[in-house]
């Protein structure tokens, strides 16, 4: 079959600038080749920084950020695309290829009418006339399963929610009819159950219209379902490339056998969770402006063990966490901790119940004060509840960075110097300073590559089981909660929708909504959207 | 200036709901106009809390007791300071400010003559260097770091740098004096044709488009480079649409609200600057009247120059939002 | 970060500001006359005794413009602290107590900045004696307002920052927060703000001497000398462009200091934007 896109040894390069040093020169990608042919969909999967987006770019002719591509060839239907002039690269993009961006948010103008963002490359090559366009566009946002498609072009980008933006997007891309669209990490920023919508969604469109695609994400999950043959990268480099049953079911390299097998169990579930070191009984709390958050909520944390509290965006999963920290005061019910009710208010507890239930938060960067060295933010805790300083204080910093696997050389490195998995540690073991006895655990994996994310979960598991750590943990990954909980809570908003030991909450009988969180999770397997569609299009017909 | 951003001001929820632009909208003027209410008692009131006494102040060397008592009677110092503000404010209103204690003239006279010139002078200035500001901005941007946006930038930033009487008096220095191209000083009178007036005061005009040109060149090039930088921009390259498509249809509509902004902030520059101009140049205006006034330390006047200048300059802020609430398509076309 | 990384216009800054503050310490040292002697014909022109000729009275130019460079230096920088203090120590207790201290500081910080700083200033120089220490503290109190405002956009875009949270889960106290977590991250943009606030400063107190408000003669300021000797333009006569350019090169020097620091911070906020 004749290649729709061949890229032979692709190499892109960039100019860094790091303070205080001399200009130079990374590779970003180092020799990179694939083939694509009509109608397939090849998955660019790898953590960030592999060099995917910059990949997938290039299929346009294009860098981002001062990224150059400075060798190997991106033959077009064999025509090199990169030896065109200014004006040739112009004709191609928007007409024979498009681009869907990671954030349809972002990416759209706000001053202008998504119908006519849609319909304006094709129009503006020449490719169809403003009607026909527009006749495209809604047969698009039917296949995309928007609502309302006859009216959804008059809406603006800030009037729709971020499923629809994107879907949108793709509309935008598939307008043309292209030959090929490059779909930039489209699910990765939308909740769980949306994101099932969307893949189903890009599925079938490129599907009715046999587009070629290149399908770049860090889910391998994710991409298993959507694509015919996957290429994994890693450092700018090509670490394994096969077809899609080869890559999950069979993995040659180590890298890729890792990240298929990311996250298998790790915890038995503890027999007894009769005890409680923390018991949150029927709390309701809200904001300034009167909404509320929570709605009657009561569990309990046993000693020791680990709560997974689930949801999505707007459960009120985080808004649990601050109400125990103090920082968002119930408006009724109440917090025990140890057998003593605590101080609703943050500002009314003493140090002592501020030192004994420690906060990790998502993004560590912006976690940690980046101009304290890292013997500073491990350091003053220890300061500020034992009062340990200087010698005795550093003494106590290494002892912690062992703890968590990082060497004594850290104690001079300020946060910008850690990598995100380092930064994640340093916070962890901010956390492990004042000696605590429940550590609220805010999706500290969530920002964080599978492996990394891999390593931090051991890290914490390991913890739990020297220092007898209780721990709540807040995720919306279903993945794990099965590999780490003991027990586990589903919030839909702002109520608890169910709560139990693992076993017993992740069994059937479910309630309507964790049946709809359960089954949107991907799993690695092949199939596994179709069978969930099947099982959709069974149930809405039966009904 | 900062949005006070209250969305709980105005009672009525449901007209907030229905026609969110004019609720918005209202709601800046109602600001606008408790503001310059506040501003009036400060002008009024802070001046009473301040140390020094009027009349001793007033009086200088000659302030026997006996002369302070008398003065104090007949400007009517004596009266409480709330029943004066009140007398003060209401006729302010009606547009009698009072009577000159130097000239004994009636202060709301003059102010009628001079508002009306200093207006002049300051709208024609603004209409020239806006234009210029955005042209120049634009032109920065086009050629980035490049030679053109470097000799602009420093240009410009030695432009910012210069005291205004000190480019005044430059500019009378050279095209006055020493080539005799334009005139010095600036005297308007009533009696003179437009063409005639806008002779007279291309120095003055020029002065003060140099002055406020810099800034709000500066200005308008951050508002630009800050809207091409932004996500939907390369989503225009990535679209292949041709430069001049991506600027005109996806940057300016964008661009139109911060550089009103820029523009606004400017124009109180000009406020300002009037100022300063008119007396280099001894143009009859509103500035040059407040000076002499603070000289001399003739109250009345001074408090009504003040209250004149502070609505003018509130005014424009009030427009500056308003015009970029309505630019910004997030509020025309609400959820 | 190393000396060379500071580019050479940065430099031209560092270096006349500088020679303005040598000046304004070893005035009596440098000025070759004094500060109020007369030493010949009025408007004398310039020749190899006087650098820049004599002024309106017969007094050197070139010495009274070093004097001034003590009074103008003097009062610019002490109202520059003062109303950077002020600004910072307010806006930054509003950006971390939020609430109702934070809503009645920035409220009364918005009534005073919507009257123009200079009709402000000539409003309460009309009641006010004059004298130095009345002249800094309204041009102290006046700026403070700027600073306020950039000081509590810069102080809340840190506070929202999870560090700072996590400060207050710890039980850190308000002035810790203060001091030890939003301060050091907001040095940069608060430094260019003190440049932008001395320039300004600078050109204010031009301003009102040249109106006659600000330091009063025999006293030299450079404002004050544009407004002896402005009557001179009309005969030709530079003798007020000498102190005028003065003025003028400290404020370049300055602007291209902060310019530079400006580029460092790379953000909006700290740009110039007031009256």
């Amino acid at each position: 079959m004749p290649e729709l896109l061949s890229v032979r040894n692709l190499k892109i390069e960039a100019t860094s600038y790091p303070p205080g040093e001399p200009p130079k020169r990374v590779t970003i990608v180092d020799g990179v080749s694939f083939d694509l042919q009509k109608g397939k969909v090849l998955g660019l999967i790898g953590e960030s920084g592999a060099g995917k987006s910059t990949i997938g770019l290039s299929a346009l002719a294009y860098g981002r950020g001062g990224a150059e591509i400075t060798g190997g060839e991106v033959l077009l239907d064999g025509a090199d695309i990169l030896a065109l002039g200014k004006n040739g690269i112009r004709k191609i993009r928007g007409a024979r290829v498009c681009y869907v961006a990671q954030s349809a948010a972002a990416a759209f103008n706000p001053a202008h009418r998504l119908g006519d963002q849609v319909i304006e490359a094709s129009v503006k090559h020449g490719l169809m006339s403003k009607d026909e366009a527009r006749k495209r566009a809604l047969y698009l946002f039917g296949v995309l399963g928007l609502p309302n498609p006859e009216t959804f072009g008059e809406r603006f980008p800030h009037q729709v929610s971020g499923g629809q933006l994107q879907r949108a997007m793709t509309a935008m891309a598939l307008c043309s009819n292209p030959e090929l669209i490059v779909f930039d990490e489209p699910t990765t920023a939308l909740d769980v159950t949306t994101q099932i919508d969307v893949l189903a969604a890009i599925k079938h469109a490129i599907e009715e219209t046999h587009t070629a695609a290149l399908y770049i994400t860090h889910d391998l999950a994710v991409v298993a379902q959507i694509s015919d043959n996957i290429m994994v990268l890693r450092y700018g480099k090509q670490v394994e490339y096969g077809s899609v049953q080869q890559i999950i079911e069979a993995p040659r390299e180590d890298y890729t056998r890792a990240l298929v097998n990311v996250r298998q169990a790790y915890r038995e579930e503890a027999a007894d969770q009769s005890t409680a070191l923390l018991k949150v009984e029927n709390v309701s709390a809200e904001y300034s402006n009167g909404f509320k958050v929570l709605h009657d909520v009561s569990l309990h944390v046993p000693k020791g063990q680990t709560l997974a509290v689930v949801g999505e965006s707007g459960s009120g999963k985080s808004s649990l966490a601050r109400a125990i920290t103090g920082l968002l005061p119930p408006s009724s019910g109440r917090i025990v901790f140890d057998g003593k009710p605590l101080m609703p208010d943050l500002k009314n507890r003493p140090n002592d119940d501020l030192r004994r239930i420690q906060l990790i938060y998502q993004m560590a960067d912006t976690a940690m004060n980046p101009r304290q060295t890292v013997r500073d933010i491990i350091g003053r805790p220890l300061t500020f509840y034992y009062g340990l300083r200087g010698a005795e204080k550093t003494a106590r910093v290494k002892e912690l960075l062992d703890q968590i696997e990082m060497g004594k050389g850290f104690v001079d490195r300020y946060p910008a110097e850690l990598s995100g998995g380092q930064k994640q540690r340093v916070a962890i073991a901010r956390a492990l300073a004042a000696k605590p006895e429940l550590i609220l655990c805010d999706e500290p994996t969530s920002a964080l590559d599978p492996l990394v994310a891999e390593g931090i979960l051991k890290l914490l598991l390991r913890l739990q089981k020297e220092e007898q750590l209780s721990y709540v943990f807040i995720t919306h990954d279903i993945a794990i909660v099965r590999a780490i909980a003991d027990s586990v809570a589903v919030m839909h908003r702002g109520k608890l929708v169910r709560f139990g030991p693992k076993s017993k909450a992740l069994s059937p009988p479910f309630d309507d909504y964790t049946d709809l969180l359960l089954k949107s999770v991907p799993e690695m397997e092949i199939g596994w959207l179709e069978r969930v569609l099947a099982t959709r299009r069974m149930e809405s017909a039966g009904n | 200036m900062t949005n006070p951003a209250p969305s709980d001001i105005l009672p009525g929820l449901k007209f907030r709901q229905r026609f969110p632009l004019l609720a918005l909208i209202l709601e800046r003027f109602v600001l606008s106009v408790v503001l310059l209410f506040a501003v009036s008692i400060l002008i009024f009131g802070g001046l009473e809390a301040l140390p020094g006494d009027f009349a001793t102040t007033y009086l200088g060397q000659s302030a026997t007791p006996q002369a302070v008592a008398n003065i104090r009677q007949d400007l009517g110092l004596n009266r409480p300071v709330t029943t004066r503000y009140v007398e003060w404010l209401g006729n302010a209103v009606q547009g009698d400010f009072g009577t000159s204690w130097a000239s004994k003239n009636s202060v709301s006279e003059q102010i009628g003559k001079r508002l009306g010139n200093s207006l002049f002078l300051a709208g024609f200035a603004a209409v020239i260097s806006v234009p210029l500001a955005v042209g120049l901005g634009m032109l920065s941007v086009h050629f980035r770091n490049r030679m053109p946006d470097k000799i602009i930038n420093v240009i410009s930033l030695a432009a910012i740098s210069l005291p205004e009487f000190f480019i005044g008096y430059l500019l009378i220095l050279f095209f006055a004096v020493k080539f005799g191209m334009a005139t010095f000083p600036a005297t308007v009178y009533d009696s003179m044709g437009f063409v005639e007036r806008l002779k007279a005061i291309a120095l003055p005009t020029a002065t003060l488009v140099l002055v406020v040109l810099a800034h709000m060149m500066r200005m308008t090039r951050a508002a630009i480079l800050s809207v091409m930088s932004s996500a939907y921009m390369e989503t225009a390259e990535l679209k292949g649409l041709s430069a001049s498509r991506s600027i005109v249809k996806h940057a300016a509509p964008n661009a139109l609200a911060p550089i009103i902004n820029v523009v606004a902030l400017n124009l109180a520059y000009l406020v300002v600057g009037v100022v300063v101009v008119e007396v280099v140049f001894v143009y009859p205006g509103m500035g040059q009247y407040m000076v002499d006034a603070v000289t001399v330390r003739d109250m009345p006047v001074v408090q009504a120059c003040g209250l004149i200048f502070a609505a003018v300059y509130i005014f424009l802020n009030m427009t500056a939002d308003i015009l970029a609430i309505i630019a910004n398509p997030r509020l025309r076309h609400p959820r | 970060m190393r000396l060379r990384d500071i580019p050479i216009t940065a430099w031209i800054g560092i270096i006349g500001i500088a020679i303005a503050f040598i000046c304004a310490l070893f005035a009596p040292w440098i000025a070759p006359y004094g500060e109020t002697q007369v030493v010949g014909d009025v408007w004398a022109p310039a020749d190899a005794n006087y650098v820049f000729g004599l002024d309106n009275l017969g007094r050197d130019i070139l010495s009274r413009l070093i004097y001034g460079a003590r009074t103008t230096l003097l009062v610019a920088s002490a109202a520059t602290i003062i109303s950077f203090s002020l600004g910072v120590i307010l806006s930054f207790t509003a950006a971390v107590s939020r609430g109702l201290i934070d809503t009645v500081f920035s409220r009364f910080n918005d009534l005073m900045m919507s009257i123009p700083t200079l009709i402000f200033a000539l409003v309460v120089l009309a009641v006010l004696p004059q004298n130095i220490i009345v002249l800094i503290l309204v041009m102290a109190i006046l700026d403070s307002t700027r600073v306020y405002r950039l000081g509590r956009a810069v102080a809340l875009d840190v506070a929202v920052m999870e560090f700072v949270e996590a400060a207050k889960l710890r039980g850190e106290g308000k002035l810790w927060i203060i001091f030890r977590e939003i301060l050091p991250n907001t040095l940069s943009p608060l430094l260019a703000e003190f440049g932008l606030r001395f320039a300004f400063s600078i050109l204010f107190l031009s301003t009102l001497s040249f109106l006659g408000l600000g330091i009063q003669p025999p006293a030299a300021d450079w404002g004050g000398m544009v407004k002896d000797n402005k009557d001179g333009i009309i005969f030709g006569i530079s003798a007020a462009l000498v102190p005028g350019s003065a003025i003028a090169a400290l404020a370049v020097c300055v602007n291209l200091v902060v310019d530079w620091l400006l580029k460092r911070t790379s953000s909006l906020k700290g740009g110039r934007g007031d009256a």
